[in-house]
């Protein structure tokens, strides 16, 4: 990757974090902590690594990826509409009664959303069922899944982790946003789902630890996942992050898991989002 | 009734699989370690290579299922009616019932006729179930021509269906003539006293029924509804004009099953006393098959007994 290349995903990542600011302010509601979290996640996968055509969503042979950890609805809505996939003036709908992005994904409303989500646990067995058939259909598409470190509690995941493993989905990456935090507390408090890399490894995947926040890193886990096609193996990216990232008063606190900013907070993130984008865009 | 050719609709799910499978490559099965109960192993042996058993996890393997579907193949994913709708029910319903996936859902062992292995293989809840999830269509065939035709039906049609099939071997009483339509129902016998509205194996039991109602003076018209949802409102409605007294029979429940489904319609557009004949909210227990429908009035003799005290004879 060139220091343009990480500069462009860096500056478009302050646009994606802009638009789960927008987004939630607009529906007084929903999930920031998790979408900024992932925002980095998001943003590598749609400006970099997908096969994908905002012109054509439904593309057959397009890559995939299920939202399993679907509350962070808003972080997906600002990186598919910052992609072209819809208007980026729609983000300050969503969850309003008219509006056609709902509060968790729904792939029949909203453009370049692959698989409705929402209720934890189910997504990556979805995403198996995708690869699977890829793999049947011999169609050279990849899948990505996006887990959040609390929803791996669901005792589901481990079923489609079993089963990917069983029909060597090599096709399919299982990215796990490791932000250390759910509802009611510290992961490690509410339900210790550590160790993550042990289990996953355990359940027959390849295992790679990145930081979420770093291009570079990125671009190595995905490039694991590339180099392990042929293995029989899925990919599991295990990447930490910091919950709220970019937006000071919410890094790290639980309480920004599924609260919208109010008036005052929204002009303080924007304005850090909008600062943090000018200092990349002047380097 | 003995010299009568009897077959388990589980049975009929595994041959129709095997014959649709050849003339439709989009055509895959899922099964959970079930396959040669649910008779998916008929299949397995002709398309092994579309043949995908997930193990012991009923939950993944509706959503694999859905991430099939939405790959452009036409998934039958079979498993037991109570783990099919029961355990893995929100799987179906916001996974498959909400997106509107193209998935079907071969439930076999539905009802009492499980038999042996008792209460909680026994499932009498799915249609309610199963009903209550928008845009979702429940079939369950009267015998096995009707079976093998439903599948085919759900096949072709576009969207969610579950499809209740059972273990035991039972009367066939239809011929390969039998036109069978999705949404609609068939009347088998005409009368004008009581109309009798069954369902799945209870058919056959309610056709035998009518004719011992008819040695007692009484005429039953039998309709045999093989589509739960949606309902033939049209044919309930008439049936009930015409009669006067409506009677369901279901191997399920009667809280929300086929009898409400009837009564729901009768009480908005035409209402008529409704005695529904069912499971009477209990669970089962362990016996014989037939022991078990005879001792929950779930045959004939029960089903003639229930409707000449409904009719006050």
């Amino acid at each position: 990757m060139t220091d343009k290349e990480r500069k462009e995903l860096q500056i478009m990542a302050t646009r994606v974090r802009e638009g789960v600011l927008t987004a939630t302010h607009g529906a007084k509601c929903g999930h920031p902590g998790g979408s900024l979290s992932a925002a980095d996640v998001f943003t590598y996968l749609y400006f970099r690594e997908m096969r994908i055509d905002p012109a054509d969503p439904r593309d057959p042979d397009r890559d995939r990826m299920v939202l399993s950890k679907g509350h962070t609805a808003p972080g997906l809505y600002s990186a598919l509409a910052n992609r072209g996939f819809f208007p980026v003036e729609d983000l300050a709908t969503l969850r309003h009664i008219d509006s056609y992005l709902q509060g968790h994904p729904n792939m029949n409303t909203v453009p370049g959303v692959d698989m409705s989500t929402g209720s934890l646990g189910q997504g990556l067995s979805v995403a198996a069922g995708m690869a699977k058939g890829a793999k049947f259909l011999g169609k050279d598409v990849n899948v990505y899944a996006v887990l959040g470190d609390g929803e791996i509690e669901e005792g589901q995941i481990w079923e489609a982790a079993m089963f990917s493993a069983h029909y060597k989905l090599d096709n399919l990456c299982i990215i796990v946003d490791l932000n250390g935090l759910q509802i009611d507390g510290p992961t490690a408090q509410v339900m210790n789902s550590a160790p993550v890399d042990e289990k996953f490894a355990a359940f027959g995947c390849h295992v790679v630890v990145a930081d979420g926040h770093d291009y570079d890193a990125l671009e190595a886990a995905f490039a694991r996942f590339h180099a392990n096609h042929g293995s029989g193996r899925p990919t599991a990216i295990l990447v930490k992050t910091l919950k709220g990232k970019g937006v000071s008063y919410m890094e790290g606190q639980v309480g920004w898991h599924g609260k919208a900013p109010n008036d005052e907070e929204y002009a303080q993130g924007m304005a850090e989002l909008a600062a943090a984008r000018a200092a990349l865009e002047v380097e | 009734m003995a010299d009568v050719k009897k077959v388990a609709t589980r049975q009929s799910y595994g041959e129709a699989l095997k014959e649709l499978g050849a003339e439709k490559a989009d055509l895959v099965v899922l099964d959970a370690d079930l396959a040669n109960a649910t008779k998916t192993d008929i299949f397995k042996k002709a398309f092994p290579d579309r043949h995908f058993d997930c193990g012991i996890a009923e939950a993944n393997m509706m959503d694999v299922a859905a991430g099939l579907s939405t790959m452009g193949l036409v998934p039958f994913a079979s498993t037991f009616a109570m783990f099919a709708s029961g355990r893995a029910y929100e799987q179906v319903r916001n996974t498959i019932g909400y997106p509107h996936l193209n998935v079907k859902i071969g439930a076999t062992h539905g009802g009492i006729s499980v038999g042996e292995d008792g209460a909680s293989h026994q499932c009498c809840e799915d249609f309610a179930l199963m009903r209550t999830i928008p845009g979702m269509t429940v079939l369950c065939p009267s015998d096995d021509v009707e079976a093998r035709k439903m599948v085919r039906a759900a096949y072709e049609m576009e969207g969610p269906v579950y499809l209740r099939f059972c273990r035991l071997a039972t009367p066939v009483i239809h011929d390969e003539s039998y036109d069978f339509h999705i949404g609609k129902g068939e009347v088998l016998t005409e009368g004008g006293d009581v109309a009798v509205i069954a369902t799945g194996i209870m058919v056959p039991e309610a056709v035998e029924a009518a004719k011992l109602l008819k040695e007692k003076g009484v005429g039953a018209m039998v309709v045999n509804m093989g589509t739960i949802k949606p309902l033939d409102e049209d044919l309930v409605i008439r049936a009930a004009q015409k009669c006067g007294r409506v009677v369901t029979v279901e191997e399920h429940t009667v809280i929300g099953g086929l009898g409400e489904a009837v009564c729901g319609v009768l009480a908005e557009h035409c209402p008529t006393p409704v005695k529904r004949i069912g499971v009477y909210d209990e669970f089962g227990h362990s016996g014989p098959a037939g022991a078990l429908l005879t001792a929950m009035g779930l045959d004939a003799a029960g089903i003639e007994k229930a409707t000449l005290a409904f009719l006050g004879k």
